[in-house]
């Protein structure tokens, strides 16, 4: 616990931590090491970013945290308790997900209305005819997208009602795995300010993931650069913008993030 | 706000084709609608639909179209040809009219369709739903199950059902759907093994979904449109497979008209009075051939892979 | 250059793309007029904007139940609309070249990539299959791939995706064409993956003294990679305008478009959303 910023005389227990987390898939000759020991600490209504390319390991973090991966070695914790095994239905209610591929992530064939209606009925919740509505108007979603399938919805649309079935469930810690890459930069924009104004509104903990260090940056208090499985540093935004950076491997993700220079 | 009423102004066709539903039910109606838009497009499953209508009008209203009675027998009036004396197409070796007794055959057709298609790909997908997503021994276990049954001809294993269980219509149908839902289960498994790692059922699963919530209100579903598509394009084998088993004297019992049962009786005729046999063979060959192009059409507008854009 | 300096390599006069749905016609692209010359143009929009149809009509490969009608779409005053389709077939092959978004559906997957290098260079030269394997390894050397011998007897599986695109760029060069056209060639890949292939992208182009179309949705991209840059929205031109004065863009969709990205040490403001207006169409 050395490097602790000074601001925080009294650090409150983390909202989520990772400590020297592994995941593993596979074993034998096939094992894959996907995540090979990595630390974190989220405190409460903070937003903290995972940066790093295909194959670093950042969304399986994600994964292992709400139980679709593995956790093969170290551990994760919510308020200082362990996270382990089957995750259970009060789990769910506090830790949501939403995915990278609005495509894929909502089923073809449920209208938006049992999307957002299914996880009120597995939490028993009992006025949900006004949560539905609640939700949709949440997102910025106007009552006539109720009844539609996905197919009739664009990728910006898609991802709002992704985003409105992580919250129906009134969740305090949201993880996003790259949330707007799938879409277009204008629709990112809308995502991106969308997701800022609810964190404000719900009071809700972020952990972010994604390849584009500016998104990052817009989005996060601190983060946490990643490779090939592993943490290569720990950064806040002060220290992005000044190009404070230890490593070769995030001065490349700044470069490259700048745009092409001829 | 839009209520039902103001848009139902346009006339039914502009509510079926709005694309911002008002309610559930609204919703429902408009994904059938989309549906049969599709399928009446498709000149050769019209062509289907209507011989199986046809099939179900002629099963309906069998006692006013027949000309006779299917069971009494005019054993002066045998083997007489098609036209004979108002006998449209005939009559067979104990005098009874042919026509009439296709029509009540009908009956027994679709009899044996419909509880073949209630109840082999029901359990086809049951088992395959619940291999595929919960997998490991139960997949396992369930699987090999499954291969022993498809591992038999299936006319084989069901005459040994048949023998076992003692020969009538209902006996013939069991034995049909106990031999039918492997390769059911088999579609259903790899439906499912496809969409079990899709990010929706993920999602399903993080907030908190119970396995069976997942396979029944997420998974499921995605399997029900090959399932339907490969229980039409069955249909045909169902028929044939009743149609042997009458032919072999296990299945419908004399003197019920059953056109596999007429084909057998009809077989010893053939040469000499070809229509005895003929007949009820064209009327299977036209009601699988009409199962079949509707399966065919089906095909192309559930199937979830096809590119609808 | 056969041509005379004032015919354009690709002229493009009231391009239009309808698709025939139940629901009536649908225009991707409504009308759009412009030319290329031995520039760099870059094709912006968001996606629906019919930026990808409008590289897919240019090479004819619209298809059914789409249709592309254009009062003239000539390569160096060629009329291709015309063309029978197996000369089509040749001038796409050898004098227009396209670039996907992702290089796994362009590559034969069950065939070595050097065979295919091969293969292709045959079809237009005729050369010793010796003469062309020595050609496929400079060539995989040209887009800056390390070790040629390996990718070159690798299957396209197993090459990441920016190894993929680089391939995927030396064959559609191989028949040294006119003008190529690259559809979101980059946004497959890794951010630091991506500026590399750009720069190859950038240098073979420029020494070769080709035409490129480069359709993308981000216009920063771009605008630091091309001459010159046509926004489109609904299936129109809605703003033409040099890459350098971008930022003396009038047209509020442009400046939407500009503004929209976060920058690094930005402001936490929420984001300029794009405006958008049917009527720009």
């Amino acid at each position: 616990m050395s490097a602790v910023p000074a601001e925080a005389p009294a650090a409150p227990t983390p909202k989520l931590s990772a400590s020297n987390l592994q995941v593993v898939f596979g074993h034998g000759r096939q094992e894959v090491r996907a995540v090979r020991g990595i630390s974190f600490n989220v405190r409460p209504e903070e937003s903290f970013g995972l940066v790093g390319e295909s194959g670093s390991g950042k969304s399986t973090v994600l994964r292992a945290i709400c139980g679709l991966a593995p956790i093969s070695g170290g551990s994760v914790s919510m308020d200082g308790t362990a996270i382990e095994g089957r995750r259970s239905k009060t789990f769910a209610r506090r830790v949501q997900m939403v995915f990278q591929d609005p495509y894929g992530s909502l089923h073809p064939r449920h209208t938006v209305d049992r999307v957002l209606s299914e996880p009120l009925a597995i939490h028993r919740f009992a006025d949900r005819e006004e949560r539905v509505v609640a939700a949709l108007k949440d997102v910025g979603l106007d009552a006539r997208f109720r009844f539609r399938l996905p197919h009739q919805l664009s990728g910006g649309q898609r991802q709002r009602i992704a985003i409105a079935r992580a919250l129906i469930v009134e969740p305090d810690v949201l993880l996003l795995d790259e949330p707007t890459s799938a879409l277009d930069a204008s629709i990112q924009a809308e995502v991106l300010n969308l997701l800022q104004r609810l964190r404000a509104e719900k009071k809700l903990t972020y952990l972010l993931v994604s390849h584009d260090l500016a998104v990052i940056d817009h989005m996060c208090d601190r983060l946490l650069v990643m490779q090939g499985g592993e943490a290569v540093e720990e950064l806040d935004r002060a220290g992005l913008k000044d190009h404070a950076v230890a490593s070769d491997y995030t001065r490349r993700l700044l470069t490259a993030s700048e745009g092409y220079v001829r | 706000m839009t209520t039902v009423e103001n848009t139902s102004k346009g006339g039914l066709g502009a509510w079926l084709k709005t694309d911002t539903p008002t309610s559930r039910f609204h919703a429902r109606c408009i994904s059938i609608w989309n549906a049969w838009a599709d399928l009446s497009g498709n000149f050769l499953a019209m062509v289907g639909l209507a011989i199986i209508i046809a099939l179900i009008l002629m099963a309906i209203f069998a006692p006013w179209l027949a000309t006779a009675n299917p069971n009494i027998q005019h054993l002066g009036d045998r083997l007489q040809p098609p036209g004979w004396q108002g006998h449209l197409l005939g009559t067979d070796e104990l005098g009874r009219d042919i026509w009439s007794r296709i029509v009540f055959g009908a009956r027994v057709t679709l009899y044996i369709v419909g509880l073949v298609a209630v109840t082999a790909p029901v359990f086809g997908l049951i088992i395959g739903a619940v291999a595929g997503t919960i997998g490991g021994w139960t997949d396992r276990l369930l699987m090999r199950l499954t291969d022993i049954f498809l591992a038999f001809p299936r006319l084989i294993l069901a005459l040994a059902f048949v023998a076992a269980l003692g020969p009538g219509i209902v006996n013939a149908v069991l034995a049909i759907a106990l031999t039918a839902w492997p390769p059911y289960a088999r579609v259903a498994r790899a439906e499912t093994l496809t969409v079990r790692r899709s990010d929706y059922i993920a999602a399903a699963r993080l907030q908190g979904a119970s396995t069976l919530r997942i396979i029944i209100g997420h998974i499921m579903p995605m399997c029900v449109s090959s399932l339907i598509i490969r229980v039409t394009l069955d249909m045909a084998g169902i028929i044939l497979t009743a149609a042997g088993l009458g032919f072999l004297g296990l299945g419908a019992q004399p003197p019920l008209a059953e056109w596999g049962a007429m084909i057998s009786t009809g077989r010893q005729y053939l040469l000499s009075h070809w229509w005895v046999a003929t007949i009820p063979g064209l009327a299977i060959l036209t009601v699988s051939l009409g199962f079949n192009l509707l399966g065919d059409g089906l095909r192309d507008v559930l199937d979830p892979r096809g590119n609808r854009q | 250059m056969s041509a005379s300096p004032s015919t354009p390599l690709l002229d493009v006069r009231d391009l239009k793309v309808r698709f025939a749905t139940r629901r009536g016609a649908i225009e991707a692209v409504r009308g759009i007029s412009f030319s290329v010359g031995r520039e760099r143009v870059g094709i912006v929009g968001e996606s629906g904007s019919g930026k990808s149809m409008t590289g897919r009509a240019i090479l004819r490969l619209v298809r059914s139940p789409g249709s592309a009608t254009a009062e003239r779409l000539a390569l160096e005053g060629m009329e291709l609309q015309t063309l029978s389709e197996r000369r089509m077939r040749a001038v796409r092959g050898q004098r227009i070249a396209m670039i996907m978004q992702d290089p796994k559906y362009s590559l034969n997957p069950v065939m070595r990539v050097g065979r295919q290098l091969v293969e292709a260079l045959k079809v237009h030269e005729r050369i010793s299959s010796r003469e062309a394997t020595r050609r496929a390894l400079t060539m995989l050397e040209e887009v800056q791939i390390r070790d040629p011998k390996r990718v070159f007897s690798a299957y396209p599986h197993e090459l990441s995706g920016g190894m993929g695109q680089r391939v995927m760029i030396a064959m559609m060069l191989i028949p040294r064409p006119d003008l190529l056209i690259a559809d979101e060639p980059t946004s497959a890949l890794d951010v630091t993956v991506q500026l590399e292939v750009l720069k190859i992208l950038d240098a073979l182009v420029r020494e070769r003294g080709m035409g490129l179309i480069f359709i993308s949705h981000d216009l920063k991209l771009v605008s630091t990679f091309c001459d010159r840059v046509l926004v489109m929205y609904l299936g129109r031109i809605v703003e033409e305008i040099a890459a350098d004065r971008l930022h003396e863009a009038r047209h509020p969709y442009t400046r939407g478009l500009l503004n929209c990205l976060p920058e690094i040490g930005g402001s936490r403001e929420p984001l300029p959303v794009l405006e958008r207006d049917e009527a720009w169409a």
